[in-house]
């Protein structure tokens, strides 16, 4: 088996095993430490001796044992120290045997739901699913995230702390929570993607191993809930954003905008999943804002070219997703679907009503697609002045260079 | 040896270029990231970043006894803005001078070279080992 096979087994595995090993310990944060060292151990080891039998009961009872082994030393440590009482009832200090571990449980998504609890920030959520859930690496965690590999680790130890110290417990949420659970790992799930997606800074514009992940990661979500249709909808609206990639940046790396993007670039493979996905989705239950703009990617999608674009229903879509997540992003998205349906001249005045939001001072979209607007509507002067402003104003350097080149286009 | 090449240009600089033409513009953004490349394949790029604008710019100052101080905007007093570094890891300061006077010769209007000065300065040295 070559290394990236392994790599791949490992990673659909890690979830797994983490939830085996958290769930007979009862504690997640020493487990997850445990099946990383395991992980890291297989990686050296499967390559030249081969896959064992059982991958997924290698795993556990490597990281059982590394498990037994900390409390070991920590009980040795407590004693040392006097402390008379030990938390550890003393059949948790021993691997599982084989057979406790049922082979069909799979805790992945108890795991899941735990790395996504709302006490934590979206960044250490992000960080925690990745290496929990995702089984990537530290290291590879910190690489995708531009950031040093200590500070990474420290980020990905504190959220692991504030889980322990908020009393969570490692299972399924209740009835009661678990729509409020499901919507905080969805977000997750959204903006590793869009990270991945949109790459906020640096000079990349597509880090697309996160972007795979997230989509990895989502595809997992709705084959264990299959009746989620916010689960269906996301992965939908992933797969139907990542089949225009290609077509996002022309081969000197500038970005093109959806208008001018070469359509014969887009995943067709991608679409049709999407789209199929979205289908069976749709009508099937509660309809909520990942569908929606799911739908709106659908709709472009579907145009054989820029031209053709279904606008109206573009415009009717966006004004339901209006009503569930009210934001001035939304505004600014539905006013540049009102200027394609009414007239950029109407799209203008619905941008205007942002003017005095101060969730939108100094964000450079606002500006942007105003200079937009003001292109189709003819004021060229108008135009140059708001690219020219809003390149200045944003800190991704792809999204500089386009709006400097927009501008300067103009003459 | 690590040194940090800061490019800094006055605002009527920033304006200047947005008067460039597309393809002046182009080849400037071109040259830019083939340079970024070339010191990624010599081992030698640490890190290198675009800033924002200074318009977005707050600045902030303690207060004793209270909130700090948020103002808009740069140091008034300022007349230059750092509009982007790189920071290279190379061999002597021979050599972090002569790539900082390639990127200063990167084309600008008409393809002539832009000449914008980059300060080069050295951060992160180790303490010297005793021998």
């Amino acid at each position: 088996m070559t290394g990236t096979c392994v790599e791949d087994l490992l990673r659909e595995l890690a979830p797994q095993v983490l939830g085996a090993v958290a769930r007979h310990f009862g504690d997640f944060d020493s487990a997850e430490d445990a099946v990383q060292e395991a992980m890291l151990a297989a990686t050296r080891q499967w390559p030249g001796s081969g896959v064992p039998d059982s991958p997924r009961g290698w795993l556990i009872r490597v990281a059982s044992r590394r498990m037994t082994d900390h409390l070991r030393s920590e009980q040795a440590r407590r004693q040392r120290e006097m402390t008379v009482a030990t938390a550890t009832p003393p059949d948790a200090r021993l691997a599982p045997a084989p057979d406790e571990v049922t082979p069909q449980e799979d805790d992945s998504l108890t795991v899941l739901f735990m790395c996504c609890h709302p006490v934590l920030t979206p960044a250490s959520a992000i960080a925690l699913t990745l290496r929990a859930v995702g089984g990537l690496t530290t290291a590879e965690i910190a690489s995708a995230f531009l950031v040093p590999e200590p500070t990474m680790a420290q980020r990905i130890s504190r959220a692991k702390q504030r889980i322990k110290t908020s009393g969570a417990r490692f299972t399924m949420p209740g009835e009661q929570d678990r729509a409020d659970r499901l919507a905080s790992v969805l977000h997750v799930l959204y903006l590793i993607f869009n990270e991945g997606y949109t790459a906020s800074s640096g000079d990349a514009l597509h880090r697309t191993d996160l972007t795979a992940e997230a989509i990895r990661l989502a595809r997992m979500v709705h084959t264990m809930l299959p009746g989620e249709g916010e689960v269906a909808g996301l992965l939908a609206l992933m797969l139907l954003t990542d089949a225009r990639r290609a077509a996002r940046t022309d081969e000197n790396g500038f970005l093109v905008p959806l208008p001018d993007q070469r359509r014969e670039l887009w995943n067709q493979a991608l679409i049709t999943e999407g789209t199929t996905l979205l289908t069976r989705t749709l009508g099937s239950g509660p309809v909520g804002p990942y569908q929606i703009q799911a739908a709106i990617a659908a709709v472009h999608d579907e145009a054989a070219s820029a031209d053709e674009t279904d606008w109206p229903q573009i415009l009717a879509l966006y004004e339901t997703l209006e009503q569930f997540t009210p934001g001035p992003m939304i505004t600014l998205n539905r006013a540049v679907a009102v200027a394609m349906v009414h007239g950029p001249r109407a799209g203008l005045a619905l941008l205007g009503t942002l003017d005095g939001d101060e969730r939108m001072t100094n964000s450079h979209r606002l500006t942007a697609t105003r200079g937009h607007l003001l292109e189709l509507a003819g004021d060229i002067d108008g135009a140059r002045e708001c690219y020219q402003r809003a390149a200045r104003m944003t800190a991704s350097r792809p999204e500089q260079h386009y709006l400097a080149l927009r501008a300067a286009r103009l003459g | 040896m690590k040194y940090m090449l800061m490019m800094a240009g006055p605002r009527q600089g920033w304006d200047e270029m947005a008067t460039w033409s597309a393809d002046d513009l182009k080849a400037h953004i071109q040259f830019m990231a083939r340079f970024s490349e070339n010191l990624v394949e010599s081992g030698e790029l640490v890190d290198a970043q675009g800033l924002a604008g200074p318009e977005g710019t707050k600045i902030v100052k303690a207060q004793p006894g209270g909130p700090p101080v948020v103002t808009d905007g740069p140091f008034p007093e300022t007349k230059e803005f750092l509009a982007g570094f790189w920071i290279v890891d190379v061999e002597s300061e021979a050599r972090a001078i002569e790539i900082a006077g390639q990127a200063s010769a990167a084309p600008g209007r008409g393809g002539a070279p832009v000449q914008i000065p980059i300060e080069v300065r050295q951060v992160g040295e180790a303490p010297a080992v005793e021998t």
